[in-house]
């Protein structure tokens, strides 16, 4: 290798890595920003705006999480957001993964109207049926209760999906030898498939309890109560409510972001996994 | 022995069976609860005149509503704003998530942290997204920090979310940065199926980097983009949180979609009947937009 393809290389790799540098900079700083005037006085955050200290909060406090604690009811507003995410997850997995057992290997008739349908009302966007689903939820008397939350979204067409897939290559073979050790159909799916399905469980669960945390419009609807609200309805209403305290605001959304990113760095490996594997079985 | 080995067999597929109907039954009695008797419900409360603070006065009218929707201003106004975010996001979201995804698809020091740098707006839920660009895009110089930034180097400020030409491009640009680190994860395991001695064969016969992508890279993700394209463009139909938070739907309407204008109309308003003509309307077009995708990709396989 000659000196100057030596050097060009090098460069190559300096400029990748400053491409990378600098793209992965624009996408943090509106992040870094919220983070930083989170811990900034009001009248700092606008202040130099021209500067980088517009990113660096100088002189840290944390004021302003005390003001959205003193604000907002945080421990009942995790407690309505956790409850019902804890809620719909157990049903869903449980109710999710035994319809897409059967469908990936038991045989009754109906299977295959099932699995269409299934497939078919994966497209159905909540959207379009929400004005019905809510008298349905009003006439039941479910409105500012968590049976609205939950009730209605714990089968998930796509859940369903997932775990049937998954369940279709568990090898035959082994429920053979179940069934021929006496173990009822039941008795194998919860004694020996379910504990060898780890991942699917964890990827259907880290999935779906996103899709939970950040969901808006729905408890937006249902949950009208303030004593009710989730999360994401307390930070919406927080950014309406006089006085208005961006830096106050800023720490809010960064309180609500926690739980997030605590559970991204636990189960990093089966979001990502998950995400991923959408792709290529979908 | 064979034959009670039969009639073992016999009795498991009868216990298999019956099995069957419980796992299935939770999910199915939900799904058609929720999911398509709401659907029934929303075709027939199109076709009343149903004020939601009236109930009684509830009038079967036909097809009237349907009338009215397509001589309907706002509607036609909230279809072409849906129509246009999705047109510009699809293409911008999975390009920008393609571009990252090649930059840190191959192993190397730090890859681990850039992944994460692009995947970062996704650890942070739509609402908050949009309640902090909210602030970002303030059209006030001194407190909007984009605008500070512009005007700093000397140019202009924009008013972004104040103004109908550049609200629904604001947050396009917005929803684009804040989405495509999904994708990426969805190109990086795409871009992790392509062979690699099909790069070194390339490399060898001296193709460039661009005709390797071109030739390679492209055809070798043509599931994955398919896929990609699909779920962006059901996404973006659904266009109702940013708006909400952000511009209410203004300024002049320029960022009203079809699912808030099923919100405004139904849940505002209380016309329901109305409403449900919508949401009907709403979900003929993703219906058919998702076969004509499914339609364009299977058949060019």
């Amino acid at each position: 290798m000659t000196k100057s393809m030596q050097f060009s290389a090098k460069f190559g790799k300096f400029m990748f890595y400053f491409g990378n540098i600098i793209i992965g900079i624009i996408f943090v700083s509106p992040l870094i920003w919220m983070i930083s005037a989170s811990l900034k006085p009001e009248a700092e955050i606008f202040a130099n705006m021209d500067s980088l200290t517009t990113f660096l909060p100088v002189q840290a406090s944390l004021n302003n999480y005390a003001e959205v604690f003193s604000r907002l009811n945080l421990p009942q507003v995790f407690k309505n957001t956790l409850l019902y995410i804890a809620l719909i997850l157990i049903f869903d997995l449980l109710v999710n993964s035994m319809c897409g057992y059967a469908l990936a290997k038991f045989e009754f008739r109906g299977k295959g109207a099932i699995l269409n349908l299934v497939v078919a009302l994966m497209v159905l966007p909540m959207e379009a049926i929400m004005l019905p689903l809510y008298i349905e939820m009003s006439q039941l008397g479910w409105v500012n209760t968590l049976a609205a939350l939950v009730v209605p979204f714990i089968a998930k067409c796509f859940s369903i999906y997932m775990f049937r897939q998954f369940f279709y290559d568990i090898p035959d073979d082994l429920i053979e030898a179940a069934a021929i050790d006496g173990c009822s159909p039941a008795g194998t799916f919860f004694k020996i498939v379910v504990p060898i399905s780890k991942t699917v469980y964890a990827t259907v669960f880290i999935l779906d309890f996103v899709a939970h945390w950040n969901d808006f419009m729905w408890p937006f609807l249902v949950m009208t109560g303030e004593d009710k609200r989730t999360i994401q309805l307390a930070v919406q209403s927080f950014f309406g409510t006089n006085p208005v305290h961006y830096s106050a605001i800023m720490a809010a959304l960064v309180v609500s972001a926690i739980p997030m990113i605590i559970m991204f760095i636990f189960m990093q490996k089966y979001y990502v996994e998950g995400i991923a594997s959408s792709g290529i079985k979908g | 022995m064979a034959k009670m080995k039969a009639k073992k067999l016999t009795g498991r597929k009868r216990d298999e069976r019956i099995a069957a109907y419980f796992f299935v039954a939770p999910a199915v009695i939900l799904l058609i609860a929720f999911l398509v008797v709401p659907m029934i419900y929303t075709v027939y409360f199109s076709g009343f005149k149903y004020q939601i603070m009236r109930p009684d006065a509830m009038k079967f009218i036909g097809i009237e509503n349907y009338i009215e929707l397509f001589q309907d201003k706002n509607f036609w106004q909230a279809l072409k704003n849906t129509v246009y975010f999705t047109v510009i996001v699809v293409p911008v979201q999975c390009a920008l998530a393609l571009g990252l995804a090649l930059l840190v698809s191959k192993k190397f020091r730090g890859v681990a942290v850039f992944r994460t740098m692009y995947f970062s707006p996704q650890l942070t839920s739509m609402v908050v997204i949009s309640v902090l660009w909210s602030v970002l895009y303030n059209a006030n110089p001194n407190t909007g920090l984009f605008n500070s930034i512009l005007t700093s180097l000397g140019l202009d400020p924009i008013s972004f979310l104040n103004d109908e030409h550049t609200a629904m491009n604001s947050i396009i640009f917005m929803s684009a940065w804040q989405g495509a680190g999904y994708q990426m994860m969805i190109f990086l395991a795409g871009l992790q199926g392509i062979p690699r001695d099909q790069y070194e064969a390339a490399s060898v016969d001296g193709a460039t980097k661009f005709k390797q992508f071109l030739y390679i890279t492209l055809p070798g993700l043509k599931g994955t983009i398919k896929y990609v394209i699909m779920i962006t463009m059901i996404q973006a139909m659904k266009l109702f949180t940013q708006p909400y938070i952000m511009t209410q739907g203004g300024p002049k309407n320029s960022t009203k979609t079809l699912v808030y204008y099923i919100y405004s109309e139904g849940f505002q308003r209380g016309n329901f009947g109305y409403a449900c003509s919508i949401a009907a309307v709403f979900f003929v077009i993703v219906v058919c937009m998702s076969m004509a995708m499914k339609k364009i990709t299977t058949s060019t396989d």
